[in-house]
């Protein structure tokens, strides 16, 4: 790396133009898989952090949408309970609803109905679990709604008021909106329209012959693989793993496609850009190149010291590019999606050096084809 | 200058190759094809001796280069022998020929061709690098016995055309070769430091015993020399000693 670091120093102009374009590829990398990740907990964190194996849908139900479009009975949730390595199988309801809280203010709910004390009881960083009627346990993200413990929301048009009892811990959305999770009744009762004005109670509940909900959530026996295939078969279900299934969550197909459609390109375009440049660089270097050959240089170190350029070159850029891009992150305001994970920018980094070493690999490889003989005669 | 039969030359001179300096025998080099081809190298034999300053003149295209490219393993002849220091250099590989030159041959280019980047100190200590030479290898010494020792710190851009050649003749020596192979190393340089330069490469090559051959298109500082022999058309005529 002797020749290396002095041509670095040497022409640090060229280097730091260069390197500006591969710190910005690097902010901008960041920049994505925070609006990626964000997006992505935005869709579907209310999901991830079920502690569920698998959803089973209704059999046919299309999968855009698939939560709140599929319906299931008790038949269909008795059929998976009976399958081998399920350790649980319980009814989900999920709908969508508008809400107006006491002081007038408007909110979107996703409504989860599960019956309190099951597996999908949600972890709470306040207040008191699932078990009132009328009682809801929202995201955390609500406060930032104005959302308290004991605020009473009315469910627009049909009037059903439901109280905060509790706050899950951390972030719990689906499909961009905050999850209020509810007794599997209440939800039941708000499902089948036959919900009157004020708190449900229970002579409206008792009267309910409503007991389908839309969605089978399977939890499997530990180290267990389940064997969905005969789930399906036996329910008449289509069910989908935990992973699977957030395609079924409104808009999270198309986002994520158009965010890695983005970052493949970004990544497509720092292995050209990092090639051309040194496709260039290792021209312009063509006679001292040939010089050194001729002195006997053996070709492996030239090849060494120009990679190693490369790496040097594209390390330290993309690592002052990632930490403007952190630095960015923390700022980004509320009302954005965003959200800096260690694990996808960790890989982003690694791909952005891997990519940009090939295309700088490419190039370099140039070195071998250098023939000693244009360092006798004249300048070029 | 006369031109002897080449074979009336090699049989003077005796066939065996010399153990230290530079010997070929019967080279013959053909470049191009069909329409452009040329004769570069006919029948050449050379012997340089350590110690050994030889000029080589002739016009432009008479085979100087090829010459040089051959001698300093750059380039295989069609036919003959190349042997430096008794090491014959065509049965070598690709690989062994640079690590070949790196360790036996130090060759001094137009206008010096030294590395940009690199200043004069670090010219040298890439070649000691390159070379896995000693660690504690100090270019001073060098660089000091080819008057140059004050601009150690400089890079090429910052140097004279005679004193980037001086720093490419303290590179060439930095192995400790035993054959110099000098291409027109005046092109650059006006009378004064031609002059400069080519004492300094007849003192180098007495002082640490080397055979130099250098090729060259200056009648001007033929004086240098021990010998001359010119090329034409690929036919290298009886080296003159200078008197």
């Amino acid at each position: 790396m002797f020749l290396a670091l002095r041509e670095l120093m040497f022409a640090r102009g060229r280097f730091s133009l260069m390197g500006g374009v591969i710190a910005l590829i690097a902010v901008l990398m960041v920049m994505l898989s925070g609006l990626s990740s964000g997006l992505v907990n935005d869709g579907v964190s209310g999901l991830k952090s079920m502690p569920v194996t698998a959803f089973a849908f209704d059999h046919g139900t299309k999968t855009d949408n698939a939560f709140s479009r599929s319906v299931i009975d008790d038949q269909q949730l008795t059929a998976w309970q009976g399958i081998q390595g399920v350790a649980a199988a319980e009814k989900m309801g999920v709908g969508m609803a508008n809400a107006t809280t006491g002081s007038g203010k408007q909110i979107d709910l996703t409504l989860f109905g599960v019956e309190p004390g099951s597996f999908l009881e949600p972890a709470r960083s306040a207040g008191a679990p699932l078990g009132d009627k009328d009682g809801i346990v929202v995201s955390s993200t609500a406060k930032a709604e104005g959302i308290d413990l004991g605020t009473v929301v009315t469910l627009d048009r049909i009037g059903t008021k439901l109280k905060v009892v509790g706050f899950t811990e951390g972030q719990s959305t689906f499909g961009h909106v905050d999850v209020a999770y509810l007794p599997l009744k209440t939800w039941q009762l708000i499902a089948s329209g036959q919900a009157s004005p004020g708190a449900p109670n229970d002579a409206q509940l008792s009267a309910l012959s409503f007991d389908t909900a839309s969605v089978v959530a399977i939890q499997a026996d530990p180290g267990a693989t389940l064997d969905l295939a005969a789930g399906d078969a036996a329910a008449g279900t289509s069910s989908k793993s935990l992973s699977a299934a957030f395609n079924a969550s409104p808009g999270y197909e198309a986002e994520t496609m158009t965010l890695s459609m983005i970052q493949v390109f970004l990544y497509a375009i720092c292995a050209l850009v990092v090639g051309a440049f040194f496709t260039v660089w290792t021209i312009q270097r063509k006679h001292e190149i040939s010089v050194l050959r001729a002195i006997g240089a053996s070709t492996g170190y030239l090849l060494r010291d120009g990679l190693a350029q490369a790496a040097i070159l594209l390390v330290g850029f993309t690592a002052l590019g990632v930490a403007a891009g952190l630095g960015l992150g923390a700022a980004m305001p509320d009302a954005m999606p965003f959200a800096l994970e260690a694990e996808p920018i960790a890989a982003a980094t690694a791909l952005t050096i891997g990519l940009g070493l090939m295309g700088a690999a490419v190039a370099v490889i140039r070195i071998s084809r250098i023939d000693p003989l244009n360092a006798l005669g004249g300048q070029r | 200058m006369t031109n002897p039969a080449p074979a009336a030359a090699a049989e003077r001179r005796g066939d065996a190759p010399l153990a230290a300096g530079l010997s070929i025998r019967h080279a013959v080099m053909e470049l191009g094809d069909g329409d452009t081809k040329v004769t570069a190298l006919d029948e050449v034999n050379l012997d340089v001796a350590a110690g050994e300053f030889l000029a080589i003149v002739g016009p432009s295209g008479s085979g100087k280069s090829s010459l040089l490219a051959v001698a300093g393993a750059l380039a295989s002849p069609d036919s003959g022998t190349v042997s430096v220091n008794g090491q014959d250099l065509s049965r070598l590989s690709q690989g062994k020929r640079a690590a070949f030159r790196l360790a036996n041959i130090g060759f001094v280019f137009q206008s010096g061709n030294l590395i940009p980047a690199l200043t004069a100190a670090d010219q040298l200590r890439l070649v000691n690098r390159l070379a896995g030479g000693p660690k504690s290898f100090d270019p001073a010494t060098l660089l000091e016995s080819v008057g140059m020792a004050h601009r150690a710190g400089n890079r090429p851009a910052e140097l004279s055309g005679g004193e980037r050649q001086r720093v490419g003749i303290a590179r060439a020596l930095v192995t400790g070769a035993k054959l110099l192979l000098v291409d027109e190393p005046t092109a650059a340089l006006d009378r004064a430091r031609s002059r400069e330069v080519v004492e300094l490469l007849a003192r180098q090559s007495r002082e640490h015993g080397v055979a130099t051959v250098m090729v060259t298109h200056d009648h001007d500082v033929l004086g240098y020399c021990d010998s001359v022999a010119e090329m034409v058309d690929g036919r290298l005529g009886a080296p003159a000693p200078v008197r």
